[in-house]
């Protein structure tokens, strides 16, 4: 069972800023959500190798070439808010 | 300043060096520095929506052959993961990194510290993404806003943890040092601290000095320099101990070194900034390194400066000043090493020491530097120097010529022979010729024969000077000495 | 020229019947008259697809056409990025989002000379199985318009299925395909995981996602998934495997075949109609000449709950992107977390928030074992099945889904929805591949889909018993009534 604390914990984890509302039926949801997925806990995978991946692929890398990078003006012009060629986002108060 | 007497005092460094890559560690952009912010980027290294990571196989290679520079064990399976944590210069705001199966684990580095050596060991090595840079408008505290460049965002970082080995302050600036020379050493990394290309975090603790359970440990960010390394840790030493002393505890904190103003001070306190939440990163493949991979990487990998300043020792019976002046850097080993290898007709014993004398007061006095640049623009190559050292050996020209003739040489690049040749500096050494020499100085100067005769054997020197006049300096000064002496003894006869 | 499939286009285009414009203009003009009933589509790039059409056109005339999509009129589901053209993922958070690179499907989907006419809606970043929790608005079925297309991928579906492309691709996380294939009576192909490149495609969960196409008929799937499978160097999870021609594998037929029914896949409240339809094709299968074994896939049933930690986590992970900083929704704030939690909270939907909070909370401190690695070596179990039986069958035939199209917001609850993919996410967890293809119809009239599961890199052999199985039946001449 998670509980409210929890649940803040995890929004503020993953910055979503929830309503009180929210927050209490993410509880309720999650909870009822959790308590399916806790049937997981009655496979027997005594032993069992877990799987990442579906493909048996190892060791897939690249040459260390050059490529051409995207032209910068393409590159920030997706930018909600600039200052010149750089990003800009609100002020860091540290945690 | 040092740890009050009875606390011990247990370090640990992370250190994350760039690699010496083309590219980036998951996609092509270049590494270069000093481009215009966010000149360098793609959707890649910008984590933009569906884009994906390629492992850079020269970034394997690098941290693979450091790894065995260490004496790591190289793990035969290793994979990526993924680090989430959010900041703004994180472009996806999880970094590609190793987690559970690093690269390499259980290795040793050496460093000297008073005179005596200790092995510090090395916990793992591993690879990792970098992010962008963030400045601020203003200072952090009063800044309203923050900018981002996403150049340096996925150029591959090597992250290496010590073990709680370091036992002070100096020893970690000596451990870091060390570290520098065999990155450089090995070409992997360019050292370079002020443009970011090494950084350090410390992990400090204090114990009661005969204690074996370590101390809560505070980790202190932003060394980036070998005098921070040692001034933030001198003054964190001595933070914790008063904080001890009080009977207050130690929080377990990241702290910021604060370089300006001489102190730390704390930053992520919270618990939940350190909940990483790590798994597999399922956009890359696990890494299987065979022992094959592992043996051609070994293969390659050049001799470390300690081993080979003690080779040089007993090899070539070198002074340990010299084999450690030419083993700073791995280019001038080379080189020296590269003119002792050309042939030498009269060479003896005393040729190694010859030659370090050269490289160590001539070279050293006109290159710009040791360092590879240096040595691969000299405008004298090994062989050249080889050369030169051949016409004083087989009595072309004199040491005190030798010394104007390597100033030429580097002023022109051109080899000994063709500047004594054009110059006329060759040393006459004919010995018929010579003879002709100093039979027409004797004929010229019958006062000074006459005086030999009579016993007065300072007639020689006169005799000996007006000879290596006429010859402008160039005769051989040994050869001139025996025609004079047999020459003489006959007219006494 | 509507509801015509595309190898047949392509045969008019050459004898000169007709004229990639032509047909194009057509779509376009039945997108302006059907769309806003059905709302396939968030975006139409009318211009460009009519250049796109008249290029095609010129190859035609000079005998030069880039093979059998060379002016085939298409829709991309809209997490398909799309250079210079908006891509949305379905999402408030990417509503001004335009890439300035092309996903490897559209780079290679242009280079076969294929029209894309535009982008279709999903639920929002491909979580839900309804379409109706896209950002925007809810996508209905063409077969009834009170009821869900299916989704993930319901817009390309619709479209598809209302004749408002000739073709169309999506993604299959969990069913993403095959589910509204199967709603809205297509033919849908998940392809092997690593069969198709990822680069490109908005991310769910990167472990499970695969693009494949939506067609009118197997051929047609067979001629589009031909033009993007293969190797890319982009996506290190993409397998180096060369790709067979789909399509001159066709007619082979399945006499010979040995084919897996799993007992897990007929399970209580299951539609009588689904069913009967299913074991109906299946006996279609036998007298075509396949032979019938049951095989056991026990560990189906833990599927579903694997999926729903597996995917939440990746998912958690490749949406932290999403927070104001580079591109997309950006909500003010007077710092930074403020502006990064009110961006998300504001940008998300109900359900995106749920699972990102699920899959958070799975990957978090002290839950990791219980629940992803515990999911994973689920993951293992449910591979080893698979594998086990496809060591005695060639391939595996059941329902695409335990039921028909449901009404819009008939399945308020989360694990209600979840329940609809159970029959699909097992592909997804193991890699394989899967089509679904139409196999009749539920007394009310809605489309009921046959899945077909094979091998690992087994699509040629599965879509040879799709197509043995639509040349014996009569359900691909059937098209929604739509005016
Ligand atoms: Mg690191
Ligand atoms: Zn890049």
């Amino acid at each position: 069972m998670i509980d409210r604390k929890d649940v803040e914990h995890v929004a503020r984890l993953t910055r979503l800023a929830l309503t009180e509302e929210e927050l209490e039926r993410m509880r309720e949801q999650l909870n009822s959500i959790l308590t399916h997925l806790d049937t997981l806990r009655g496979v027997d995978t005594e032993g069992v190798e877990p799987t990442a991946h579906a493909v048996d692929l190892v060791n897939v890398m690249r040459e260390d070439e050059v490529e051409p990078c995207l032209p910068q003006d393409s590159m920030l012009a997706n930018a909600p808010d600039r200052s010149g060629e750089l990003f800009r986002v609100p002020r860091i108060i540290e945690e | 300043m040092s740890a009050p007497a009875h606390y011990e005092v247990v370090i640990g460094l992370e250190v994350h060096a760039q690699l010496l890559t083309r590219s980036k560690m998951f996609c092509g952009c270049p590494t270069t520095f000093g481009a215009a912010p966010n000149s360098q980027t793609c959707p890649v290294c910008q984590g933009m929506p569906g884009v994906l990571p390629v492992v850079n196989k020269k970034a394997i290679e690098l941290a693979m052959r450091t790894a065995l520079a260490f004496g790591c064990r190289v793990n035969p399976a290793c994979r990526f993961a993924r680090k989430h944590y959010y900041y703004p210069d994180m472009p996806k705001n999880y970094q590609i990194s190793q987690y559970e199966e690093p690269l390499a684990e259980e290795g040793r580095l050496e460093i000297d510290i008073d005179g005596a050596s200790r092995t510090i060991g090395i916990q793992r090595l591993h690879l990792e993404e970098d992010v962008g840079k963030l400045v601020h408008e203003g200072t952090l505290e009063t800044a309203q806003a923050s900018l981002v460049d996403f150049n340096r965002s996925g150029v591959p970082l090597m992250e290496t943890v010590s073990k709680p080995d370091l036992r002070s302050p100096e020893e970690a600036a000596a451990y870091l040092k060390a570290f520098r020379a065999v990155l450089v050493f090995l070409g992997v990394c360019d050292g370079n601290m002020e443009e970011g290309s090494l950084r350090c975090d410390a992990n400090v603790s204090l114990r009661p000095r005969g204690s074996t359970t370590l101390g809560t440990k505070v980790e202190i960010k932003n060394l980036n320099s070998f005098r921070n390394v040692q001034r933030a840790l001198e003054f964190e030493v001595k933070r914790q101990a008063q904080a001890l002393d009080a009977g207050e505890g130690i929080r377990q904190e990241t702290r910021l070194w604060e370089a300006d103003r001489g102190y730390t001070r704390s930053m992520r306190s919270k618990e939940y900034a350190h909940d990483y939440r790590y798994f597999p990163e399922p956009d890359l493949v696990p890494l299987r390194i065979d022992s094959r991979w592992v043996d051609e990487i070994q293969a390659a990998l050049p001799e470390l400066p300690r081993a080979r300043r003690q080779r040089f020792v007993a090899q070539y019976g070198l002074p340990g000043y010299d084999a450690d002046v030419l083993t700073q850097s791995r280019a001038l080993g080379d080189y020296y090493e590269a003119v002792l290898r050309e042939p030498a007709p009269s060479a003896g014993a005393d040729r190694p020491k010859i030659v370090s004398n050269w490289v160590m007061s001539e070279l050293l006095r006109v290159l710009p530097g040791d360092d590879e640049r240096a040595i691969a623009t000299s405008p004298i190559p090994p062989r050249h120097l080889a050369g030169l050292l051949r016409l004083i050996d087989d009595g072309t020209i004199s040491g005190k010529i030798a010394k104007d003739v390597f100033q030429k040489m580097f002023d022109s690049r051109e080899d000994a022979a063709t500047i004594v040749g054009r110059e006329g500096l060759t040393q006459v050494a004919d010995e018929t010729a010579l003879g002709a020499i100093v039979d027409s100085v004797m004929a010229a100067n019958p006062k000074a024969i006459d005086d030999f005769k009579r016993g007065k054997t300072v007639a020689k020197k006169s005799l000996f000077g007006q000879v290596m006049k006429a010859t402008g300096g160039k005769a051989n000064p040994t050869l001139v000495d025996r025609l004079l002496e047999d020459k003489l003894a006959k007219i006494q006869r | 020229m509507i509801h015509q499939p595309i190898h047949t286009l392509a045969d008019a285009y050459r004898r000169g019947d007709l004229t990639p414009t032509a047909v194009a203009e057509a779509y376009l003009a039945r997108i302006d008259a059907l769309d806003r009933r059905v709302r396939a589509y968030l975006t139409i790039v009318r211009e460009q697809a009519l250049a796109a059409a008249r290029e095609s056109e010129r190859r035609w005339r000079a005998g030069t056409p880039r093979g059998p999509l060379d002016g085939a009129p298409i829709a991309l589901k809209d997490v398909l990025c799309t250079r210079g053209v908006r891509t949305t993922a379905g999402s408030k958070i990417l509503d001004t989002f335009v890439p300035p690179y092309d996903a490897t499907v559209v780079e290679r989907l242009r280079a076969a000379g294929a029209v894309i006419l535009g982008k279709t809606n999903l639920d929002e970043f491909a979580m839900g199985s309804s379409t109706e929790h896209s950002g925007f608005h809810p996508t209905r079925n063409p077969w009834d318009l009170t009821r869900v297309p299916g989704g993930s991928s319901g817009g390309s579906a619709a479209a598809v299925a209302a004749g408002m492309a000739a073709g169309g691709f999506g993604t299959d996380t969990g069913g993403s395909i095959r589910q509204p294939a199967a709603f809205c009576g297509v033919v849908g192909m998940k392809p092997t995981y690593g069969r198709v490149s990822r680069y490109g495609v908005v991310a769910l969960a990167s472990s499970l996602d695969q693009v494949g196409p939506f067609a009118q008929d197997v051929t047609d799937a067979a001629h589009l998934l031909g033009a993007v499978a293969g190797h890319d160097r982009r996506d290190a999870t993409s397998i180096p495997a060369p790709v067979p021609d789909y399509a001159a594998e066709l007619a082979k037929g399945v006499a010979g075949l040995t084919l897996g029914l799993p007992d897990e896949y007929f399970i209580d409240g299951m539609d009588p109609d689904v069913e009967r339809a299913v074991r109906a094709a299946i006996e279609v299968l036998k007298g075509l000449g396949a032979r019938v074994e049951s095989v056991s896939l026990p560990t189906t049933r833990h599927a579903l709950a694997a999926y729903y930690v597996i995917l939440p986590a990746e998912a958690s992970s490749n949406l932290a992107r999403y927070d104001g900083v580079k591109f997309g929704l950006r909500v003010s704030a007077h710092d930074l977390v403020g502006m990064e939690s009110r961006t998300r909270a504001a940008g998300f939907g109900a359900e995106v928030k749920r699972r990102i909070m699920l899959g958070t909370y799975a990957l978090s401190a002290g839950y990791y074992d219980a629940y992803y690695g515990k999911a994973q070596s689920v993951r293992t179990l449910v591979r080893r099945e698979f594998a086990a039986a496809f060591a005695r069958v060639d391939l595996i035939v059941a329902p695409t889904t335990p039921n028909v199209a449901f009404k819009l917001g008939e399945k308020e609850d989360p694990l209600s929805m979840y329940l609809n993919d159970v029959f699909t996410i097992p592909g997804n967890l193991s890699g394989i591949t899967g089509v679904s293809v139409p196999c009749g119809f539920s007394v009310s009239g809605l489309p009921i889909g046959l899945q077909i599961l094979g091998r690992p890199l087994d699509e040629a052999r599965v879509l040879r018993a799709a197509y043995a199985y639509e040349q014996a039946t009569s359900w691909r001449g059937r098209r929604p009534d739509l005016p």
